[in-house]
Formats: structure tokens, C-alpha cells, sequence
């Protein structure tokens, strides 16, 4: 009787009328009205206005910067792979580090460019561009590091799989092979997203270039673009299919560099955790990075309307779910050394937090599962200066991440008679701050000749860009 | 703006494209067949200071490999001949030869021939010589055949691949150890060299060594 009842009671108009929708009020993506106009000139002025005099300091700087790495990897090469500080049994130290690191820091422009593309998670067009620039400059620092490990770097082609005159192959049993692939496929389709992403934007440059050189510099690079609806399908085509492409990119590469450890025997690396726990601290520290480049970026440009608080949210909250993935997963190898009951892993992992390397077992743990627990106060996320500082941490923690894994698992494995201490050398210090530089350079190029951001798809969340405009509800 | 590319810019690309595909094609072609030891060590012939002829001694007056190169059984080093070993029989043939003048300086003198070095393995390459024909392999496998040579030259590429394909492969080069020094020595058909060999390389634990570190040591 009483579901009779219920069904003629929704089916009643007159109660229907006295229903009061509660509207949800969702923050714009795009603030302050602005016009679509508006858009197109915050985006092109960036790269059309005079050269501002901070992005000389900053790439002077940048690139004395880089020069220490210049110096490192021409001393290395003349000299040889020993003056990196990699002896027995510590044969892996901060070369692979760096590489991790660096890679690690890539993620996120695949998984924004891609996973979030394919959630429809509209956010992200503000700051897509700038990440997948800055994945593939991450890319390019990180493979710095195993093409010049090799020592002899003409012969690092070696590595790829081609006929030869000495009738071998690389061992494709190796994980560090799979990396090659791993690595050199995410690059590819990295730096074609990025680039078929701007066609648009090039071509909006181009049509608005004053000089010679820029009218030719941009009309090549977009490549004949006339925003036609043919054109513009076929983007959104290429779009989506590329998307669906990176999409196990950003898990593969990631588990692929896990294997690298996970595949070995070692005490502490040979653990089947390590591929989701790798993936997760990659995307933790790519985010973070993303923040420490954008939250500057979008002071100097006042770019306030475009990456707004909502974005910080959302990016915060990121590395929020990944920090505390990132911290499970370390409490789960200490569960699983205890509960798996093999002395040597136990052992390796009460070394990690108590013995010669304690030191760097709780620096990464106060950078990376402490610093982002503050992300769940609202008052936190919106302090910008705040943020920044816990996303340093968080870059922090991540380095010091590969470190513990890498060095303290070597330096106290199976045998204690081969116990060891790793210090770095100045070449390798050098060569590490040196990609810091280097990533600056190519950053600041970036941001001076390329779009930073996708006009036309910021164009489409606008508000004014909504084809069903109405007062009442904010349709994002 | 004004259309500033003209319409035959529409191909450039494609024929980059089409350009750099053949210059990479041809690049590598030309690296396959100029820059590889087939090419660079093969036929490689210097004038000697003595024009030793291998035909005569080997050939006509019957001589063993291991006559000079005494220490080829037993040592990872194959060697070339002091002065006196041609001596033994030079202070009593040919005494008077215009072509052995060097000869007979060097063993009055002391001072050794300065033959020219044909074949080099790599400073970073370990090779045995009597491990290899003391199990079957004779000198014709790696420096062809010699016996029929009046001036030595490089008859082999001796490249890495070379060396792999026999490690690989070893019962296609293997043979009766007494045969070794038979320069002309063949098995009388491919199918009994196969069985054969299978047969040796089954009997003597013949286990060539294909890791980085068998010969890169």
C-alpha cells in the first residue's frame, strides 16, 4: 500500500512545483566573465610582448646553472665512468637516482594531458600545455643520466635493438632494455601531444605576428592550420586517439622503472609492491612539480583568472591521494618485511629507518607522507606561498625517495664483509644540479616562444564560450 | 594576414621527409658494406721485409705450422719465428739469396726482422690459440688458407660476429685433432662434417663461451 502511495505522491505536480533544488555552487574555471577575446590576448601577449627583464635574469641564471652539467658530463667523458662515486658494492648511486627522479617528474603531464582528458575533467586545460612541456624536459634530463652511465656515449645506440656487425643483441631479458623502450615511446608520444596540442594556438600566433621571422617562424610550425570544421575535427580526433594512447603510458613507464629494482634480488627492491607504489610516487612528485613551476607563473603573468583556486584544489588534492599512497605503501614494505619473515629483508628494512642511512629514510618520510597531510585544511591549500613550500618538500622527499631505495639496499645486502658507504662525487653533484639549469632553459624558451596555454580549449569553458549560456547556474 | 608560403611548400615536408630516408638509407648502406671489418681487414696484404713464401715451405717441402709457430699447442700466443729458426736451415740453403740479405743480417746482427703485424685482435679481446686447436679448430678456420699463400694477407674479417657464429656453431668448423695442421683437410661432405662434428663437440664437452665476459675479460 504504502509504495502505491509513494509513486502517486512523485507523480503529483502540484508537490513537484513546491520542491526547492538545492543548487550546488561550483567554482568557474574561467573567473571574472571574461570575454573570449580576453582569452586570446592573456595567452599571445606572454609570448608577444617584449622580452620582460625577470626572464633574462632567469635564463642567464638558468644557464650558468646548466653549464655545471656541461662540465660534469665533459669531464666524465673524457675521463670516464669512475669519477662518478659508483664503487662496490654500491654500483648504482645517484645516476639512477637522477633518472628516476627526473622521470618520475614527467608523469604528470601524461596523466593530465591523457587520463584526465579521458575523465572529462575540464580543469586541466589551464595547465596542460605547461605540463606536458615540462614532461618532456624532464624527460630529457632524466635521459641525460644512462646515456652518459654508459661512458663511451657514441655507442649508446647500442642500446636500441639493431643489426650489427658484432652479431649481438641487447639483453632483452633486462628490465633496463624495457626501459629503453619504455622511456623512448613515452618521449615520442609525449613530444607529439604536445606539439599536434599547439597546431591551434601556433597558427593563432601566426596570424596575429607582426615581423618577418615570426610570421615564417610560427606558420611552419603550424603547419598550414586554417580552423576549418574539417580541421577541427580531425584534432579532436587526433586528440583523443593520442589520449587513449598515453593512457597506459603513464602506468607503464613508471612500473617498467620499478622493474628495474623490483626484477633483482636485492633485499628492499625485490618486492612486488613496487610497480603501483612507483606509479603513484610519480605522479605525487610530477604534481608537485607542476605546482612549483605554475604557482610562479601564474603570479608573474597574473594568471589568476585562468589557473584559480579551483585548479590549486584539485592539483593539491592530487598529491594529497598520492602522498598517502606513497606513505601506505612504505608502511606496507615494513609489514610485509616482518610478515614475510625473511631475516635479510627485515633486517634491510630496520637499516633503512635506523641505520647509516636514517638520516635520509626520515627526511623522505617528513617530505613526503607528513608534508602533504596538511592538504586536507582548506586554509592551507589556499595559501599559495604555503603550497609551493610543501610542493618543494614534496620534491624533496621524492629525491630522497630514490635515494634510500637505491643506496641502502646496495650498501648493506646479503654479505656483510662487502658493507659499504656511498658518498657522491663532485661530478656527480654537479652534473645533478646542473639538469636543474637545464630544465629552466628549455623551460623559460618554452615559455617565451610557445603557447602556454591551449586558447581554444580555455576559450570552451569560459563561461562566454558556453553555447547554452543561463544566468541562473554555472554550467561547469 | 597575407599568404606568405607559396604552393609548392606544400611537398617540403614530404620531401624531407623523402630526402632524409634516403640519406640515412644510403648512409647506412654505405657504413654495412665500407665500415665493417669485411670491408676494412679483408685483403689487407703489407710487404713484408722478407718475401717469406708459405706455398714453398708448407706446400712443396712439407713443412708443419708448428715448425716455426712453435708455441701454438701451448700458449694463448701464437709466434712469429726468431731469426735463428730460418737460420736452421738457411746457414745451409740459399746462402748466397739476394731476397734473404735481412735474414742474415738479423741473425748476425741480433736484431729481429721487423715483419708487419696482419692480424690483430683487439687489445680488449682475449683469444686463445691452443685452446682452439687443441679441440679441433685449425688455423685455415680463422686465417684461411695459408699454405697456399706466397704473401700472407688477411683472408678472414675475424669481426665479432665471426667469432659468434663459430661459438654458436661449432660443428660446422670442427675436426679430427690430428687433422689440424692439414690446411686442406675437408670432410668429404657437408653431412659428415655435420655428424661428425656434432659428435666431437658432444664427446670432447665442447662448450665455447657466448657470455660478454668469455672473452672480454
Amino acid at each position: 500500500m504504502s509504495a502505491h502511495t509513494d509513486e502517486s505522491a512523485l507523480a503529483d505536480p502540484a508537490l513537484l512545483a513546491k520542491v526547492d533544488p538545492v543548487t550546488l555552487p561550483k567554482p568557474a574555471l574561467v573567473e571574472n566573465e571574461h570575454t573570449l577575446h580576453w582569452v586570446t590576448e592573456r595567452v599571445c601577449t606572454i609570448v608577444e610582448d617584449s622580452t620582460p627583464r625577470w626572464w633574462w635574469v632567469c635564463f642567464i641564471l638558468a644557464c650558468a646553472m646548466a653549464s655545471f652539467t656541461f662540465v660534469g658530463l665533459t669531464y666524465l667523458v673524457s675521463t670516464g665512468v669512475g669519477t662518478w662515486g659508483l664503487a662496490n658494492p654500491i654500483n648504482w648511486g645517484w645516476a639512477i637516482v637522477n633518472f628516476v627522479f627526473w622521470i618520475g617528474i614527467g608523469h604528470a603531464g601524461t596523466l593530465i594531458s591523457a587520463i584526465l582528458c579521458l575523465l572529462k575533467q575540464k580543469w586541466r586545460t589551464a595547465i596542460n600545455r605547461a605540463a606536458e612541456a615540462m614532461t618532456i624536459f624532464a624527460v630529457m634530463c632524466a635521459g641525460l643520466f644512462p646515456l652518459f652511465h654508459v661512458g663511451r656515449v657514441w655507442y649508446a645506440w647500442w642500446l636500441f635493438p639493431l643489426p650489427n656487425a658484432n652479431g649481438i643483441w641487447p639483453n632483452f631479458r633486462s628490465p633496463l632494455e624495457w626501459d629503453v623502450f619504455a622511456v623512448s615511446t613515452y618521449f615520442t608520444v609525449s613530444c607529439l601531444f604536445w606539439y599536434m596540442g599547439m597546431i591551434p594556438d601556433l597558427a593563432c600566433l601566426r596570424d596575429r605576428a607582426k615581423k618577418t621571422w615570426r610570421k615564417y617562424f610560427y606558420g611552419v610550425l603550424a603547419m598550414g592550420w586554417r580552423s576549418s570544421s574539417r580541421h577541427w575535427n580531425n584534432y579532436e580526433m587526433a586528440y583523443i586517439l593520442l589520449a587513449g594512447l598515453s593512457t597506459p603510458l603513464v602506468l607503464s613507464v613508471h612500473t617498467i622503472v620499478s622493474f628495474d629494482f623490483a626484477v633483482a634480488l636485492v633485499p628492499g627492491w625485490h618486492t612486488t609492491i613496487f610497480p603501483p607504489y612507483f606509479v603513484a610516487g610519480a605522479i605525487f612528485s610530477g604534481f608537485a612539480m607542476v605546482l612549483t613551476i605554475m604557482l610562479p607563473l601564474r603570479a608573474i603573468y597574473r594568471l589568476h583568472d585562468i589557473i584559480t583556486q579551483r585548479h590549486i584544489d584539485c592539483m593539491c588534492k592530487i598529491i594529497l591521494g598520492t602522498g598517502s599512497m606513497v606513505g601506505y605503501a612504505y608502511a606496507m614494505e615494513f609489514f610485509i618485511a616482518w610478515y614475510g619473515a625473511n631475516p635479510y629483508e627485515s633486517f634491510t628494512f630496520v637499516n633503512r629507518a635506523f641505520g647509516q642511512y636514517a638520516w635520509a629514510y626520515w627526511i623522505m618520510v617528513t617530505c613526503n607522507v607528513i608534508s602533504p597531510q596538511l592538504f586536507w585544511f582548506k586554509c592551507i591549500r589556499e595559501n599559495t606561498a604555503l603550497v609551493l613550500v610543501i610542493c618543494m618538500f614534496v620534491n624533496v622527499g621524492m629525491w630522497f625517495e630514490r635515494f634510500v631505495i637505491a643506496v641502502t639496499s646496495l650498501a648493506n645486502d646479503f654479505l656483510p664483509s662487502s658493507w659499504g658507504y656511498y658518498s657522491p662525487t663532485i661530478v656527480d653533484i654537479f652534473t645533478f644540479f646542473g639538469t636543474f639549469g637545464f630544465f629552466s632553459v628549455l623551460f623559460l624558451l618554452f615559455v617565451r616562444f610557445l603557447p602556454l596555454m591551449p586558447i581554444a580549449e580555455i576559450k570552451a569553458i569560459t563561461p562566454a564560450g558556453t553555447p547554452h549560456p543561463n544566468p541562473d547556474t554555472n554550467h561547469l | 594576414m597575407a599568404n606568405i608560403f607559396p604552393k609548392w611548400s606544400n611537398f617540403v615536408p614530404i620531401k624531407i621527409i623523402l630526402g632524409i630516408g634516403l640519406v640515412v638509407t644510403a648512409v647506412v648502406a654505405g657504413i654495412t658494406y665500407y665500415g665493417t671489418p669485411k670491408y676494412m681487414r679483408v685483403g689487407y696484404q703489407p710487404i713484408q721485409p722478407v718475401p717469406f713464401d708459405h706455398n714453398i715451405h708448407v706446400e712443396q717441402l712439407g713443412m708443419d705450422c708448428r715448425y716455426c709457430h712453435t708455441y701454438v699447442d701451448r700458449s694463448e700466443h701464437s709466434n712469429v719465428p726468431s731469426t735463428n729458426t730460418c737460420m736452421n736451415c738457411h746457414s745451409q740453403v740459399l746462402t748466397d739469396s739476394q731476397a734473404l740479405a735481412p735474414v742474415r743480417e738479423s741473425a748476425e746482427s741480433g736484431e729481429p726482422i721487423p715483419w708487419v703485424r696482419i692480424h690483430k685482435t683487439p687489445d680488449f679481446v682475449y683469444f686463445n690459440h691452443s685452446v682452439h686447436v687443441n679441440r679441433g679448430i685449425s688455423c685455415v678456420e680463422c686465417h684461411g688458407q695459408v699454405n697456399e699463400m706466397q704473401t700472407v694477407y688477411h683472408a678472414k674479417s675475424l669481426s665479432m660476429s665471426f667469432c659468434l657464429d663459430c661459438h654458436r656453431h661449432p660443428e660446422k668448423s670442427i675436426r679430427p685433432v690430428d687433422e689440424v695442421y692439414n690446411l686442406n683437410w675437408e670432410a668429404s661432405s657437408p653431412k659428415e662434417q655435420e655428424e661428425m662434428g656434432k659428435r666431437f663437440v658432444h664427446d670432447w664437452k665442447i662448450n665455447p663461451p657466448l657470455s660478454c665476459s668469455g672473452c672480454h675479460r
